[in-house]
């Protein structure tokens, strides 16, 4: 018997059609759009003038706050603009623009393939470098991941698990990466377990990636204290609870966060990077994506400078198909639809999903007919048609007794209805709204 | 290429749909159908017709005209409300005390609520128990299983098992005394459906089947007919334990009457029963023990119909407190 976690969940089409196509690189564009804002939290601040000649790698802006990260150049050559741009969901936001001139790179970053197994490193030199190579979490949550590793007060971590689940369809990059950068993840494993002192960590991936499986195992066995952890196929595994619940059997109360039961959950990209960073010198420059959809000619997973405009990958894959309805950022159940192809590629972005216009159509929402089967599957525990219909009437202390803030938005209960009811449209609604009052009540 | 569609999260949906769930419980139906034409004849068929069409175009009607909709008959609720309502009565009767039943399920019991999903009361029980009261004697008496050879409005009529055994109880015989004496009353006849009874009720296998069907396509769960089944076998357990010759059986009380056709189809409709699971084993419960005080105390022989609208009225009350396990 497989590990999953205990309620709910669904078990959408995987559609994992890029699945053993290996990373290619995709070449530097022209020019790249680097946004300040590319974590939760504060943007960062532009430390570089327009007109300045800039390296690969060269830190361009810096975390301005706790939760905010470094931003460094993915390119070498000119900043033509340090200016708003209008991201994928057509809102104006501040960024650096860099005309490429070349491909030079800053001397002390290491770009060789040989895995360095070597930490030498202290915890907190470890955490600092991570802090400075801008490191947020890959799977799309994008916070920062030196926050993640330093625990507040009081707690202490007794568990590393790292998320190489990726149970959203479609999205192959972190299935790739467990493939062809696997001696680096574990290295990877191995420093954030320094850097988080524990003696055990455990790296969750789903019964879907056998090969992934198999080839961490295998190294796995020959490093102290690190396991993989096979997993039932189910939707949302990859959330933090759920993947804590997989593994470990121990529930985060609601409102608390991972440490309260001991985990810290980093993604396989993350731990990834964390190699790099620490390593190689790397900064966060550069990620592997997925490019993917039914009508694409060639969906593949590309390894991308950030900053590169999403319109070259897609051209990469072989163009924007004709019956394109949706582009989405990430994957299908998640991931957001966006109305400008023109911006760049984020340390966020997983995969790029062209959804045809077969899937992407919704259709007239019906009434309930309390069916039960939304509440069968939210992984939460909730009642996704209550919720619904607190929203509907702006009941948000009701939303707040039936547990709305516990919601992760991860759209099983929309994904089944079966009279099409927009039910997390309302519920995301009503949960921001009620965030805002609870927000309100504490000042 | 086309303008680019822009909408929140989930892009992709599980393809499920209104029409799905419904037809899938008409397919299950089919068994129990099947079983009623072979045992009942030409009565079957043109009960269930005349039901399924006075619905369809009860509700066809009422939304077009009284509240000015778009009519859904195509979705499958009022196609399930009409098979169930012919399932519910006796194979003779008259056209138009159906017709009255269709009228009062579709036009009462659920387009006066707002229609399909705001109803409180199962539709084809208010129809079922306004005919029961209305006609009674036209709803209790029973054709006799057999086959073609019944025609329509004159069949050879008896009593079911379940009152041949309140009668005789009554009069004062025993439980072992019915059982070995009276044709009428054999376990084997009970469940291919070879007894008097409504027309659907009656074969207890062919609910069976329709039941693994539904459970297999997922349309419902177990809980509530695996609740009142195990609620009803307990409580007519004790009795027929402390006085053996007074209370009948589990086994009898599982296979007669209304028991397997209400606790699969009727008491599992999405509408009028609770949404967790918790609630559902609360309301199977109390469906249970309302049939069987009913029952056995009561003045009707069957049940089933009042305890399921009985505990409808609950649904709401158990939706309030009975919150799904949450995460945590």
């Amino acid at each position: 018997m497989l590990k999953t976690f205990r309620i709910g969940g669904v078990h959408p089409p995987e559609n994992k059609l890029s699945s053993s196509e290996k990373i290619q690189i995709l070449p530097v564009p022209e020019q790249v759009i680097i946004p300040l804002g590319q974590h939760i939290g504060a943007p960062a601040t532009p430390i570089v003038q327009k007109g300045d000649y800039v390296k690969a790698g060269q830190l361009i802006a810096t975390a301005t706050g706790f939760v905010s990260a470094n931003i460094h150049s993915s390119v070498s050559g000119t900043i033509v603009a340090i200016d708003n741009f209008t991201d994928a969901a057509g809102l104006s936001k501040p960024a650096i623009t860099i005309k490429v001139e070349g491909d030079e790179w800053e001397k002390n970053i290491t770009r060789s393939e040989k895995t360095d197994h070597n930490i030498t490193l202290s915890k907190e030199k470890i955490i600092e470098a991570i802090s400075a190579a801008g490191i947020v979490g890959m799977g799309g949550a994008t916070f920062p991941t030196q926050v993640k590793l330093s625990p507040p007060p009081g707690n202490k971590a007794e568990i590393l698990i790292i998320n190489g689940v990726e149970c959203e369809p479609y999205l192959t990059a972190d299935h790739r990466i467990m493939l062809e950068k696997a001696e680096e993840i574990i290295v990877g494993v191995q420093i954030l377990m320094k850097a988080i002192d524990v003696k055990q960590a455990v790296i969750g991936i789903e019964n879907n990636k056998r090969d992934a499986i198999e080839k961490l195992q295998s190294l796995a066995t020959k490093t102290l204290g690190v396991e993989v952890c096979p997993l039932k196929v189910r939707y949302p595994q990859g959330g933090e609870k759920q993947l804590i619940k997989a593994i470990t059997g121990r529930s985060v109360p609601s409102g608390a966060l991972p440490i309260a039961v001991g985990a810290v959950v980093q993604n396989v990209g993350t731990a990834l990077a964390v190699y790099e960073a620490v390593m190689q010198n790397k900064p966060l420059v550069e990620r592997v994506v997925t490019i993917t959809g039914k009508s694409v000619k060639h969906p593949g997973n590309y390894l991308c400078r950030i900053g590169t405009p999403i319109s070259k990958l897609i051209e990469a894959a072989g163009g924007l198909p004709e019956d394109t309805t949706k582009i989405i950022g990430g994957g299908p159940m998640m991931g957001r639809a966006m109305v400008n192809p023109e911006s760049p590629i984020l340390k966020g972005t997983s995969g790029i999903l062209i959804i045809n216009d077969k899937e992407g159509a919704r259709k007239q929402s019906r009434n309930c007919i309390r069916c039960s089967k939304c509440v069968s599957a939210c992984p939460m525990g909730l009642e996704p048609y209550l919720l619904m219909t607190l929203a509907t009437h702006n009941m948000l202390e009701d939303m707040e007794k039936e547990k709305v803030m516990d919601c992760i938005e991860c759209g099983s209960c929309s994904f089944t209805c079966p009279a099409d009811r927009p039910l997390l449209d309302y519920i995301r609604l009503g949960k921001a709204r009620t965030g805002a009052m609870i927000r309100n009540r504490k000042k | 290429m086309n303008k680019l569609l822009i909408s929140p999260s989930p892009h992709v949906h599980s393809g499920d749909s209104i029409e799905k769930n419904m037809y899938g419980v008409l397919i299950a139906l089919i068994p129990a159908f099947l079983c009623s034409i072979f045992f009942f004849g030409t009565g079957a068929l043109i009960v269930t017709l005349t039901s399924v069409l006075a619905c369809l175009l009860f509700e066809y009607l009422i939304q077009k005209f009284l509240l000015k909709q778009q009519p859904t008959i195509l979705d499958g609720s009022a196609l399930i409300t009409g098979v169930l309502l012919a399932f519910n009565v006796p194979s003779n009767l008259p056209v138009w005390i159906i017709i009255i039943g269709a009228l009062v399920a579709i036009g009462i019991g659920k387009m006066s609520f707002g229609g399909l999903g705001c109803n409180i009361f199962n539709p084809a029980l208010v129809g079922r128990v306004f005919l029961l009261i209305s006609f009674p004697v036209q709803m209790t008496t029973w054709p006799l299983p057999a086959g073609f050879s019944n025609s329509y409005l004159d069949a050879q009529t008896g009593a079911t098992p379940l009152a041949i055994m309140k009668e005789a109880l009554k009069s004062g015989r025993s439980v072992s005394e019915v059982l070995s004496s009276d044709t009428l009353i054999s376990f084997r006849d009970m469940l291919i459906g070879n007894t008097g009874g409504s027309l659907g009720e009656v074969a207890a296998i062919a609910l069976l089947i329709g039941f693994a069907f539904m459970l297999f396509r997922k349309i419902i769960t177990w809980h509530i007919p695996v609740a009142i089944f195990a609620t009803v076998f307990v409580f007519t357990g004790i009795l027929h334990i402390c006085n053996p010759e007074h209370f009948a059986g589990p086994l009898f009380h599982l296979l007669t009457g209304g028991m397997m056709l209400g606790a699969i189809f009727m008491a599992t409709d999405y509408v009028t029963s609770p949404m967790s699971t918790k609630g559902m084993v609360i309301y199977g419960i109390g469906i249970g023990i309302i049939t069987v005080v009913i029952r056995t105390f009561g003045a009707y022989p069957e049940g089933m119909s009042f305890a399921i609208l009985i505990m409808n009225a609950f649904t709401p009350l158990i939706n309030r407190y009975c919150k799904p396990q949450r995460f945590a």
